[in-house]
């Protein structure tokens, strides 16, 4: 396209050539000049903090007194003497194995709903997604209340139907299953990702479906599932990465407890970097992080072939 | 046909009574949190539950504003999301245009540094990025909130790049024949074609900002510093039974967040679907 455009402008084909060498190296200067903040960024905010990170968790570090390298003492405390770090991360897998999939599924439920042609549907759409946009903060202090024992508008509702009425956050068996239905009601932050992929279903799809007799369970099983499961892996990568990092709905409502059944990953480590100081420590834990993330996205991947169904490759 | 007709009209109203069910479930806790914050504080706790105070008690929000400075926070919060909207719109769609519209070598490592930042959990910098800012005396100070931002992040760089690629070479070629610099057809053509996403990222950047907590919870250490979730959160350890007052606050910190989507709702969601998942 490049080409043609300046070879219709200039005519002959040899004053191309030096015109589109000047032009290269002018774009290599021009490339990294429009690119330098991130360069910068990068360098300054993450390439330099990943090795230093790497460094402070063989140190014992209290951010005052200059590091002292004990090679890997920090993670062998970790894996031997930490019984809290085995709690969080124990708990915090049970956030993405128990909660992620149930977030995932009401998300692409929700899409599915908002993608029938009825009218009113932007109200409805605004509706579902607005909690997702909530300031966390506020979230949590309006569950805090919705969730509470004897006064929670939860509770009187379950007493109603006659239902239990678990402690839900002041119950230890309970507070997670609290937290994943909170997190449910945030569920409309993944909708709009599968809502975009449900309109680019080429409704000749599932007509072409409808005529060889397939019902509507058939329908969404063998057209809609395939077509949508690019979607769904990137929801569940990005969930995976998100749900191990769950930190500030527990700091607030929480803070960690009842008998450290919410003391997730995210929340152990913030608290051993900057309530007890010690950076080298956390710096250690984060790294363990990344690698327990990394081999579950790397599972994922390597089963997706499986799963997921690339249309035209190359769109 | 009538009865097709007839079909069709009890779909219509069957999927408007499962989304109207399930919207109501949604938009409850909004209700809730209005309903509790114009409470009267016996009202609060009245069993079965009062579900239309009366009579409302407006004075709540007054009340629960000036407990704590909330004025403040909330220019404190604003003037931090104002930097973050600049910072990230700036920076954003200059890589961005590096990316979509300069071919260069080194891009490639670009979009595979980008990619690296998005995986890493944030945990594993945030102790050196503490150190860095606290050797800059920054501590303490809004500069480690609104200085990153001028350095763009993956995600509003990729949703940018997304879009720049839309607009057609030909456009800024021509604009390069007529002697227009890249910084000229950056200024010129590109930035004014791409006002919708810009306007995408700058939402993002200001909704990020304004519902961020662990970056105030972590370099702002000076009460008057506060910014709105960190001041809520330490009104919830101060006031935590006080129910009526604890809403208020909150449905203070979320009406602007809902004003702004509904200002701004087709960018919005257009923005959404542009994310780059689609390349």
């Amino acid at each position: 396209m490049k080409e043609r455009s300046y070879h219709l402008l200039t005519s002959s084909p040899p004053l191309l050539h030096p015109y589109r060498r000047r032009a290269s190296r002018n774009a290599q200067l021009t490339g990294l000049a429009f690119a330098a903040p991130w360069i910068v960024g990068f360098i300054v905010f993450f390439a330099y903090p990943v090795i230093a990170s790497a460094y402070y968790s063989l140190c014992s570090f209290d951010a005052i007194r200059p590091p002292r390298f004990i090679g890997f003492e920090n993670y062998r405390r970790m894996f031997t003497e930490d019984d809290l770090f085995w709690k969080s991360l124990w708990n915090t897998l049970y956030m993405v194995v128990a909660g992620l999939p149930v977030g995932l599924a009401a998300s692409l439920g929700i899409a599915l709903l908002l993608n029938r042609k009825v009218k009113g549907m932007t109200v409805y759409r605004t509706i579902y997604y607005l909690p997702s946009i909530t300031p966390v903060v506020a979230t949590s202090i309006l569950w805090l209340w919705l969730l509470n024992p004897e006064m929670g508008l939860i509770n009187i509702a379950l007493g109603k139907m006659h239902l239990m009425q678990p402690g839900w956050l002041t119950d230890p068996a309970w507070a997670k299953a609290a937290l994943i239905l909170m997190g449910l009601w945030g569920a409309g932050g993944g909708m709009v990702i599968y809502l975009a992929a449900l309109q680019d279903v080429p409704e000749s799809l599932t007509e072409a479906a409808a005529l060889d007799g397939a019902g509507k369970l058939q329908q969404f099983r063998h057209v809609t599932l395939p077509m949508l499961s690019p979607v769904i892996l990137f929801n569940l990568i990005m969930g995976l990465i998100g749900s191990f990092q769950y930190f500030t709905q527990a700091y607030v409502m929480t803070s960690g407890g009842p008998q450290d059944s919410t003391m997730f990953y995210a929340l152990h480590l913030f608290n051993r970097a900057f309530l007890d100081f010690r950076m080298g420590y956390a710096s250690a834990m984060a790294w363990v992080l990344f690698l327990v993330t990394l081999v579950c996205a790397l599972l994922v991947f390597k089963t997706s072939a499986r799963w997921v169904y690339y249309a035209g490759e190359g769109r | 046909m009538s009865r097709r007709r007839w079909l069709a009209a009890l779909d219509a109203l069957l999927s408007h009574g499962v989304l109207i069910a399930i919207g109501l479930l949604f938009f409850l806790p909004f209700y809730w949190l209005v309903a509790t914050a114009l409470k009267p504080d016996a009202q609060v706790f009245a069993m079965p539950p009062v579900w239309a105070p009366h009579p409302p008690q407006w004075r709540n929000f007054p009340r629960a504003l000036t407990y704590v400075p909330f004025g403040l926070y909330t220019i404190n919060t604003l003037r931090i999301c104002a930097l973050n909207v600049l910072g990230t719109v700036l920076a954003c769609s200059l890589v961005a245009y590096s990316l979509a519209k300069v071919r260069w070598k080194g891009r490639e490592w670009v979009f595979w540094s980008m990619l690296a930042t998005m995986i890493l959990p944030g945990q594993v910098t945030m102790v050196p990025t503490f150190t860095i800012f606290r050797s800059l005396h920054w501590i303490g100070t809004i500069l480690p909130l609104v200085v990153p931002p001028f350095f763009g992040n993956a995600f509003s760089i990729f949703l940018l790049r997304q879009f720049f690629m839309t607009i057609p070479d030909e456009l800024s070629d021509a604009a390069r024949i007529d002697g227009c610099s890249d910084l000229g057809i950056y200024t010129r053509l590109i930035l004014p074609l791409s006002k919708p996403a810009l306007a995408t990222v700058g939402l993002f950047a200001f909704i990020g900002s304004w519902n961020d907590f662990l970056g105030p919870l972590l370099y702002l250490n000076d009460e008057r510093s506060y910014t709105l979730s960190i001041g809520l959160q330490c009104f919830v350890s101060q006031h935590g039974a006080e129910w009526s007052m604890l809403s208020a606050a909150s449905a203070v910190m979320t009406v602007p967040i809902i004003i702004i989507f509904f200002l701004a709702q087709r960018t919005f969601i257009q923005g959404i679907t542009l994310t780059g998942i689609k390349g």
